[in-house]
């Protein structure tokens, strides 16, 4: 990596996490410049959610460090001697600045798509409602559903309420995005106006992570590619380098899969 | 006499007392179920708890109290709490004669204790109800467990709850007719007493069921609406 006095947006070493009797991550390292896209790859099962849930703390590794911004998220063992967070009061504060998609949306459903957007702002970085409610609906024209500012979510297609998702999370003006598998659960006709918003955010210079199975996303935008197999990194580097001559015989093959 | 004379607003008609009495039955009836709200809610946060030990007294409360009948819980509160109240007395130099605790409070705090068990399950399936991933959207966007509660939690629970409150509502309307034992003038009571110095029951009983059913109506009503505007944006099954 080039040398660079300013610390990763993004950093991860060494994480662990178990379910059980079964190890999901085997010590995953990982990290994202200001600005960097990473296209994280792999097969279900992975680990590859795991691990993006892991820098939010919706999931605690149970080994390893979470540095975002240069700042190491605190963990301690509770009394039963599982990983839990030391200060909450820390974990908010940094989830505040890293924006989660979902698969499956999870827009609240009691909500309409403008109250949506506003309520972290409000709520959470307690900014005055006037200012958040301009600013939410520049950010709805931005991902192209401005007229669906009073629906409720589920008066949405899948792909409007992606997008909805997508401006809640910029509303939280966030210095990474983390996207977690965000065309997976929609319909092919309405993957790509999901991806033509998440391609305009990387052109922003906006620093992601993206759990992924858009080869063509992968290859075109991201800046990197990691490919996780069975909780280790298996193959990482700029996407000509590892679609073009990959050095892990697995990863030839799950390319080659047509996944 | 007629029916309509005997229940008319003249002299000697029973008009108005029997409407007293009917508000008094919605009174004790909304302040049981209110205060079964409270202590419901915080069964069913019992009930879902981590802590074992909460959760075996959640499930304790619910069985006993659904378990046992409303009569029973409502002489036991009455007597019991005239037992202590005399027992204060005497501790302070009284008499050490009965006495009696305040009908009203006794009766709305038996329904409510009672309400609550039933309130207790409806809040804890409503909250099962929940779509867990809009819980994790919250935490991701850094709201802490307060916030997450009164701004996801609290909102979505009671929508999918008022159905199910609109029944036990029903149930302590019903409820509150046999705090009449205790001597409180609701709407039996008043028919009772009506129909003992009349020679009338039937009358008088006839019309204590059509201003029950009066309540229940206009309450179904209510409960309607409000289960139509809580629904707004969900798509119906």
């Amino acid at each position: 990596m080039a040398p660079s006095s300013q610390p990763a947006a993004v950093a991860i070493r060494d994480l662990h996490k178990r379910f059980g009797p079964l190890e999901v991550l085997k010590g995953v390292s990982l990290s994202a410049a200001e600005g960097e896209v990473i296209s994280i790859l792999g097969a279900s099962g992975s680990g590859k959610s795991t691990m993006l849930r892991c820098i939010n703390m919706l999931e605690v590794p149970d080994e390893g460090e979470v540095i975002i911004g240069g700042e190491t998220i605190a963990l301690a063992r509770d009394r039963k001697g599982r990983m839990c967070p030391a200060d909450r009061a820390q974990v908010d504060r940094i989830r505040s600045k890293v924006a989660m998609v979902f698969q499956s949306f999870n827009l609240w459903s009691h909500m309409t798509v403008i109250e949506n957007v506003v309520e972290a702002p409000v709520h959470v970085q307690k900014r005055p409602k006037a200012e958040a409610v301009a600013e939410a609906e520049a950010l709805l024209a931005k991902v192209g559903i401005a007229d669906k500012r009073d629906h409720y979510p589920s008066h949405l297609s899948g792909g409007q309420q992606q997008r909805a998702a997508i401006a809640r999370a910029l509303a939280m003006h966030p210095q990474v995005m983390l996207f977690d598998e965000p065309t997976s659960a929609l319909d092919p006709e309405l993957v790509g106006e999901v991806l033509r918003v998440m391609r305009a955010l990387a052109e922003e210079g906006r620093t992601m992570l993206v759990v992924t199975h858009e080869m063509g996303f992968a290859r075109d935008v991201s800046s990197r590619v990691v490919f996780l197999h069975q909780g280790v990194v298996e193959e990482e580097g700029p996407p000509a380098q590892v679609f073009g001559a990959a050095k892990s015989e697995r990863f030839r093959q799950f390319i080659s899969s047509g996944r | 006499m007629s029916y309509f004379e005997l229940m008319g607003f003249g002299p000697k008609g029973w008009g108005w007392p029997m409407l007293m009495a009917a508000g008094m039955t919605v009174a004790v009836a909304s302040c049981g179920f209110l205060a079964g709200s409270v202590i419901g809610s915080l069964i069913a946060w019992a009930k879902l708890s981590r802590s074992i030990v909460a959760r075996v007294f959640g499930d304790g409360y619910t069985t006993v109290l659904r378990g046992i009948p409303d009569l029973l819980v409502i002489y036991l509160f009455y007597f019991g709490g005239s037992a202590l109240l005399s027992g204060i007395g005497q501790l302070f130099g009284g008499s050490g004669g009965f006495i009696g605790v305040p009908a009203f409070a006794v009766g709305a705090l038996a329904i409510g204790v009672i309400s609550a068990a039933y309130q207790a399950e409806v809040f804890r399936g409503a909250y099962t109800a929940l779509a867990r991933g809009e819980l994790e959207a919250a935490r991701s966007v850094g709201m802490h467990t307060m916030l997450m509660f009164r701004r996801i939690v609290a909102p979505q629970v009671l929508r999918y709850a008022i159905p199910g409150l609109g029944n036990v509502w029903q149930l302590a309307l019903k409820e509150s007719a046999l705090i009449s034992v205790t001597g409180l003038v609701e709407l039996l009571r008043q028919s009772q007493i009506g129909s003992g110095s009349t020679y009338k029951p039937f009358y008088f009983y006839l019309t204590a069921a059509l201003l029950y059913l009066v309540i229940t109506t206009v309450s179904t009503w209510g409960f309607q609406r409000a289960e139509d505007y809580s629904m707004r944006g969900l798509r119906r099954a």
